[in-house]
């Protein structure tokens, strides 16, 4: 037995010098295909993974605790670190939950924004996945190429709201801005670029390509049962055969008014998802430019005319003196919303993400659950990796496609 | 005096309170004639209370009785998913945990919310076999709150680290940490008997010092204006880094009487 002290710390594989011969490597937490912050303890048989083990919480923030201690509007920016791939999904779970708990609803224009912001979100967020899965694989260069529309998507929310990663664009009740100058035809332009680019540079790149397909098919095999057990949700479920999708079953925003249709595989594997991702891309610009001409036919208010939650609009304030008061209250203060209990589930990039807030009618969350999608799906790599070669564990952590801002929080 | 400070409770607190102001709560809804009415009566007597909040279906149970409500929910309505499942700190208030499960029907999409309260220092009963997500999902919940569950196949922390000691989500818990928190790591890494050595002032790099002037040392801490806040003390000089160019606590060390 090993004597483990400052100088000369624990030598972890053990388990080598026993008879049966199993190896434990860690896998991460600085790995570059970690993901950001997973560590994972893989015991092997020889190239095969006999027991995964993620380890997880090295990026734990206690966000669950901070929102019990802001207001709901100061918590808001603090929803952007959850999933920072695709932040305006975030904001807009929150926002959303809250405003269900108030029983309020955004004015037409803060919808057809939001909605396009989401799937502008949806967007970036795919196309990263794509670049980062491709690159964990092996592909290089397709890393680049999806890398150069995803600058043009985070130039296009830019644009909108001034951040490019963590843009809380929007509020609870609307959204906080309308629309600059030349964005929808820079939207239009982008939609048509995106539809492009998947189809005759990633597609051309990686969907019939041989490597391509040899590295994914068959790896990371789900049963439909066993997603639903696991908790999957997003492409993970639909990549089981499963036909859930929130934007369609439980329709928020305008997607019950929007014409889109939702991709599933029956192939259960990683080559089955990664298809799924590149028509998602498709879909999201289809609801785009569905969009566009929405915008012309609203009236110009961008948040809910809710006076006990919600300040006034600028203008407002600025001219009446019960709206500046109202709104010095909300800011100071909070707003208080009624006592009760919500749950509210919204589709986000990475899957179902959904808050779940207790309220005791105070101006603090008495308790806000995240609910994170890539926190069970890191929870499903125990189940998913067992079996699987050394090889495959990179190209299965990368089709979970997990986030660490939202599995640690 | 001084403001009373509950020990029980040590979140943030409303500052002004309006003692007229009755809180509303949103509306709750009975489940006869509606779609939930069925799985109302398929859980039968396990049912202490349930009613329609904000479109899904919230079932109070005993905590004894959440295997049996949970299997019926999968085998007999069609819950196949678990996709939340955590707990709420009324230990101040009741001296108990609001237990919650958020169950999901894919075929028919809707949503259950199984409820049920768990006294202080009691165990629940694991529901990982019939849902695997709540593996990770009690585990955190064990981690967070300190809710031990019965015949899960390997409760340990999973957020914070093994060695922690406390559960940070109870409103017990400051935000900002508690004295073993704010010295973990030089406990961890140097010994216990270092604590000394080191000191508070250099233990925490989010300390805030209020003569300390470099970082933001006022923020959330904000007085009225023109308050004093010596406390009575004298006021120290600001101190400046050193840094290697430029030393603005020395005086210049050379001065020239004449241009050369």
């Amino acid at each position: 037995m090993q004597v483990a002290n400052k100088l000369s710390p624990f030598f972890e594989n053990l388990n080598f010098e026993r008879d049966d011969n199993t190896m434990v490597i860690n896998f991460g937490p600085q790995h570059p295909s970690a993901h950001g912050q997973l560590r994972l303890v893989l015991e092997l048989d020889g190239e095969q993974v006999v027991k995964a083990y993620p380890d997880i919480g090295y990026l734990h923030r206690g966000i669950e605790k901070m929102a019990e201690n802001m207001t709901y509007n100061e918590f808001l920016p603090t929803t952007d670190r959850l999933d920072y791939i695709a932040s305006t999904s975030n904001n807009y779970a929150y926002s959303l939950a809250v405003e269900k708990l108030l029983g309020i609803e955004a004015p037409r224009r803060a919808q057809v924004i939001r909605t396009m912001l989401l799937e502008l979100n949806r967007i970036i967020s795919h196309l990263f996945f794509v670049a980062t899965h491709a690159l964990d694989v092996g592909a290089m260069s397709v890393f680049l190429y999806a890398f150069r529309e995803r600058e043009f998507a985070m130039d296009l929310m830019e644009d909108y709201c001034g951040a490019r990663l963590t843009h809380s664009a929007v509020r609870i009740g609307g959204v906080p801005l309308d629309l600059p100058q030349n964005w929808l035809e820079n939207a239009a332009a982008f939609c048509d670029k995106i539809d492009y680019e998947v189809e005759h540079t990633y597609g051309a790149l990686l969907n019939e390509n041989r490597i391509w397909k040899m590295r994914l098919e068959d790896v990371g095999v789900i049963s439909a049962e066993d997603a639903l057990s696991w908790g999957c949700t997003g492409v993970m479920l639909r990549g089981s055969g499963v036909k859930w999708d929130i934007r369609k079953e439980e329709p928020y925003e305008l997607y019950s008014e929007l014409d889109f249709d939702i991709p599933t595989s029956d192939r259960c594997d990683s080559y089955g998802r990664f298809r799924m991702y590149m028509e998602e891309m498709k879909q999201s610009t289809r609801i785009i430019r569905q969009l566009i001409p929405m915008y012309k036919d609203t009236e110009p208010q961008l948040m809910a005319h809710a006076p006990q939650y919600i300040s006034a609009t600028k203008e407002e304030i600025m001219t009446q003196n019960y709206a500046l008061m109202q709104h010095f209250v909300l800011v100071t203060q909070g707003m208080r919303p009624p006592k009760g209990e919500v749950y509210v589930p919204t589709e986000s990039p990475k899957g179902e993400l959904g808050f779940y807030i207790k309220s005791e009618g105070e101006p603090y969350a008495y308790r806000l659950k995240c609910r994170a999608p890539s926190f069970f799906h890191t929870g499903l790599l125990q189940k998913l990796l067992v079996g699987t070669y050394i090889a495959d564990v990179v190209t299965i952590i990368g089709t979970t496609n997990i986030v660490f801002g939202e599995v640690d929080r | 005096m001084r403001k009373y400070v509950p020990k029980d409770n040590v979140q943030k607190k409303a500052y002004y309170t309006d003692r007229f102001h009755v809180v509303p709560r949103v509306p709750r809804e009975e489940v006869i004639d509606t779609h939930f009415e069925a799985v109302v009566f398929n859980l039968g007597e396990y049912v202490k209370d349930a009613y329609i909040e904000i479109g899904q279906l919230v079932v109070h149970i005993e905590a004894t009785k959440n295997f049996s409500v949970l299997k019926l929910l999968k085998e007999q309505c069609g819950y196949l998913q678990c996709s939340e499942q955590s707990a709420v700190d009324y230990l101040a208030k009741d001296g108990e945990f609001e237990l919650f499960w958020q169950l999901l029907n894919v075929n028919e999409a809707k949503r259950v919310r199984v409820v049920c309260r768990l006294a202080n220092g009691a165990a629940i009963e694991s529901i990982e076999p019939l849902f695997k997500s709540a593996n990770f999902a009690e585990r955190e919940m064990f981690d967070m709150f300190g809710i031990k569950v019965n015949n899960h196949p390997f409760l340990k922390r999973i957020l914070m680290p093994d060695d922690w000691e406390g559960h940070p989500l109870l409103k017990t818990y400051p935000l900002f940490g508690d004295e073993f928190a704010s010295w973990y790591e030089v406990d961890k890494i140097f010994g216990k008997e270092y604590r000394d050595i080191i000191g508070p002032e250099n233990r925490d790099p989010a300390k805030v010092d209020r003569h300390d002037t470099k970082r933001f040392s006022r923020v959330g801490y904000e007085v009225p204006f023109g308050a004093d806040i010596s406390e009575g003390e004298t006021e120290r000089k600001i101190e400046y880094s050193e840094t290697v160019l430029v030393n603005y606590n020395k005086k210049a060390s050379k001065t020239l009487d004449e241009r050369r």
